[in-house]
């Protein structure tokens, strides 16, 4: 009895010379599989290049990509969970080469009113000097100033809020908070200066305060809620982290921005369904071309298919061999659209200059310079995909042939 | 001993509103050996029986055993198989392969039943030259006469020494020269390697080659004799 051999290398030899026979329907469908690769691995490169640049702008929002907080102070960020400023170890170790700059804040939930409205807010006591060279953008300041030292008895508020309090400017509004004893504590203070952000949420979030200024309202002595610390580069943390982490303790906790961050963290996850869902959108387009190809090959060669069968090849292996044909089209279309897209992104790596439609993308927290980020993961995805959905697609047509009863197909002009 | 035994073959074809017969009761034993024509007018079911003989249609109702297998109510695969080890075929057109080339066409049978390479090319060179194909091994099919593809054909069918060769019109397409050239060929392998040979023809130049001529007509067997 005949063994089904899938080395049978006269499987090879027929799905071969058979893809080359119509060059022009070929070379067509190759074309398209090859566009079509392209354009999953190019435009997922340039969306995660985007995402990236989202995520360096929301750590520079509030900087620090390492984090020192109380045990608890991630779940529940009250006035309670508080830590004592760096003690000289830890001082020491911040010297450290890696460390660009760093500084402590008190971050805590607040009310702040004006003669108008009150809303909920992020009351940041902040080290102004030491915040700017951690990454506060003192040109986000559309009004006023900044602030001038721990003891500015001034406070910075977002242009989205000063619109919502409808205050401005000079005016006094009234911050409200809890100390460590649970009583109110509150405090007038003059808005000195109003910023703009990337993100609309964060401008009505956030309200700068001096840090001693709010270590009294809140009567927390020396105490601070966050120390925040800045390296060189936010991809390599990973080099200093560790002997920060080290130093620190084990009574505090110390974090990589992107544990401390759920929003940015999330914001990766759905990046990953959206590329998934962009290369099954194209694979599905491309494969109503790929059935269609395979559907005229079949039935271009219902004849000598019926010969085939005739002559004793089992419909198995007939089915197999188009299967061989279409895995031939899909993975010479992968290797042109692979190379076609790693050719055409590794020379923008410098980056791509989207400022005409960057005024849109602002608002997402984008810059006007793109920079595509080729990712090993992204393009094994678009492989994998490709070559198992299109083999399974393939199966119809496949399935097709193998049906055929030879002696109608052998009759076939 | 006997190469096929076909008992009350019934074959009817649905076209539309009418039942067309194919096979009407048709009953026949084949010895092993023997060289047998089919003659008839055209419509008088010679390739119906052919077909049914081969595995390659089932008939509605009879049996057929070839060898000692019965075949009629076999599967697709095992047909399939039953096909690939007993039985050559030479069919009236289209016989080839078009993108394999004289020689892979002829290997293609041995190719599918795993023979080795070795094996595979020592046979298919072998049979082209005796059919009178040396040196156009590696022709494809287009660049063939229509009697040397014609040869090609006869060479596949029993390059793997079947039991049986069934041709339907294999001289239909060539000229007098060719077709008496490649009937002394069929002589010659039935003489030599006592290949059973059914052939359906309306050639009176063939059937002077049968050892026994059977004649059909409306799908039944009219007569059956000895020459
Ligand atoms: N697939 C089919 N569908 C409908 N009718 C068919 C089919 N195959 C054969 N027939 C009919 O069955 C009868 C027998 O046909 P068959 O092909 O066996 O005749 P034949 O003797 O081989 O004729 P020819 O000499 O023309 O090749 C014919 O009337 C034919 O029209
Ligand atoms: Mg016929």
């Amino acid at each position: 009895m005949m063994t089904f051999q899938l080395s049978n290398t006269v499987i090879f030899i027929l799905a071969w010379r058979n893809l080359w026979r119509n060059h022009r329907r070929t070379l067509i469908m190759l074309s398209a599989i090859t566009v079509g690769v392209w354009a999953m691995i190019f435009m997922t490169a340039l969306m995660r290049g985007m995402v990236d640049d989202m995520l360096l702008n929301g750590i520079r929002n509030l900087p620090g990509e390492v984090q020192i907080h109380h045990l608890q102070f991630l779940d529940d960020p009250g006035i309670n969970n508080s830590i004592t400023a760096p003690d000289a170890k830890l001082l020491k170790a911040l010297q450290s080469p890696e460390v660009k700059a760093w500084t402590t804040r008190v971050r805590v939930p607040a009310v702040i009113s004006s003669e108008r409205d009150s809303r909920g807010i992020t009351l940041l006591g902040v080290e102004p000097g030491r915040e700017v060279q951690l990454g506060f953008d003192i040109s986000s300041i559309i009004e006023g100033r900044f602030l001038t030292g721990n003891n500015d008895s001034g406070l910075v508020i977002g242009a989205k809020l000063a619109e919502r309090l409808e205050t401005r400017l000079g005016k006094r509004v009234v911050v409200m908070s809890q100390d460590p004893d649970n009583n109110i504590a509150d405090r007038g203070f003059r808005v000195v200066g109003i910023y703009k952000a990337k993100m609309d949420s964060l401008e009505e979030l956030n309200i700068y305060a001096g840090l001693t200024t709010v270590q009294k309202l809140l009567k927390l002595e020396d105490k601070v809620s966050e120390i925040a610390i800045t390296g060189k580069d936010y991809r390599h943390v990973e080099n200093w982290f560790s002997t920060i982490k080290l130093v620190a303790g084990q009574t505090v906790q110390t974090l990589p921005w992107y544990e401390i961050d759920k929003y940015l963290g999330s914001m990766l996850a759905m990046m990953d369904g959206f590329v998934l869902v962009w290369i099954i959108v194209i694979f599905l387009a491309l494969s109503f071309g790929l059935v269609n190809t395979l559907v005229m090959a079949v039935f271009e060669r219902t004849r000598e298919i019926g010969l085939m069968q005739a002559l004793g090849m089992r419909p198995n292996m007939i089915l197999y061999q188009i299967l061989v044909e279409s895995f031939f089209l899909l993975s010479i279309g992968l290797l042109i659209g692979n190379a076609l897209a790693i050719g055409t992104i590794l020379p923008l790596q410098d980056g791509i200059d989207i400022s005409v439609v960057a005024k849109g993308m602002e608002m997402m927290g984008s810059s006007s310079i793109l920079y595509p980020a080729l990712k090993l993961n992204d393009v094994l995805l678009a492989n994998i995909i490709v070559i198992t959905l299109g083999l399974l697609t393939s199966f119809l047509p496949a399935w097709h042939a193998a049906s055929f009863d030879p002696v109608e197909a052998l009759g076939k002009d | 001993m006997t190469s096929i035994v076909c008992k009350d073959l019934c074959k009817t074809f649905q076209q539309g509103d009418e039942v067309i017969t194919g096979l009407d009761n048709v009953s026949i034993t084949i010895e092993k050996g023997d060289f047998v024509c089919l003659s008839g007018p055209s419509g008088s079911g010679k390739t119906t029986l052919l077909n049914a003989m081969g595995g390659l249609d089932t008939p509605d109702s009879g049996e057929i055993t070839i060898g000692r297998v019965r075949i009629d109510k076999l599967g697709k695969a095992a047909l399939a198989d039953i096909r690939l080890h007993n039985i050559g075929f030479v069919f009236q057109a289209y016989n080839l392969i078009p993108v394999l080339t004289a020689r892979e066409n002829v290997e293609f049978v041995m190719q599918v039943s795993g023979l080795d390479a070795e094996e595979r090319s020592k046979r298919s060179y072998k049979i082209l030259r005796e059919v009178g194909l040396e040196g156009m091994e590696n022709r494809r099919p287009a660049h063939l006469s229509g009697g040397q593809q014609q040869r090609v054909a006869v060479a596949r069918a029993i390059v793997s020494q079947p039991t049986l060769v069934l041709a339907d019109e294999p001289t239909a397409n060539l000229d007098s020269v060719t077709s008496s050239q490649l009937m002394d060929l069929f002589v010659e392998l039935n003489q030599h390697h006592n290949i059973t040979f059914i052939i359906a023809t309306h050639d009176l130049r063939v059937m002077k080659y049968a050892k026994r001529l059977i004649k059909m007509e409306d799908g039944k067997i009219i007569s059956d004799e000895k020459q």
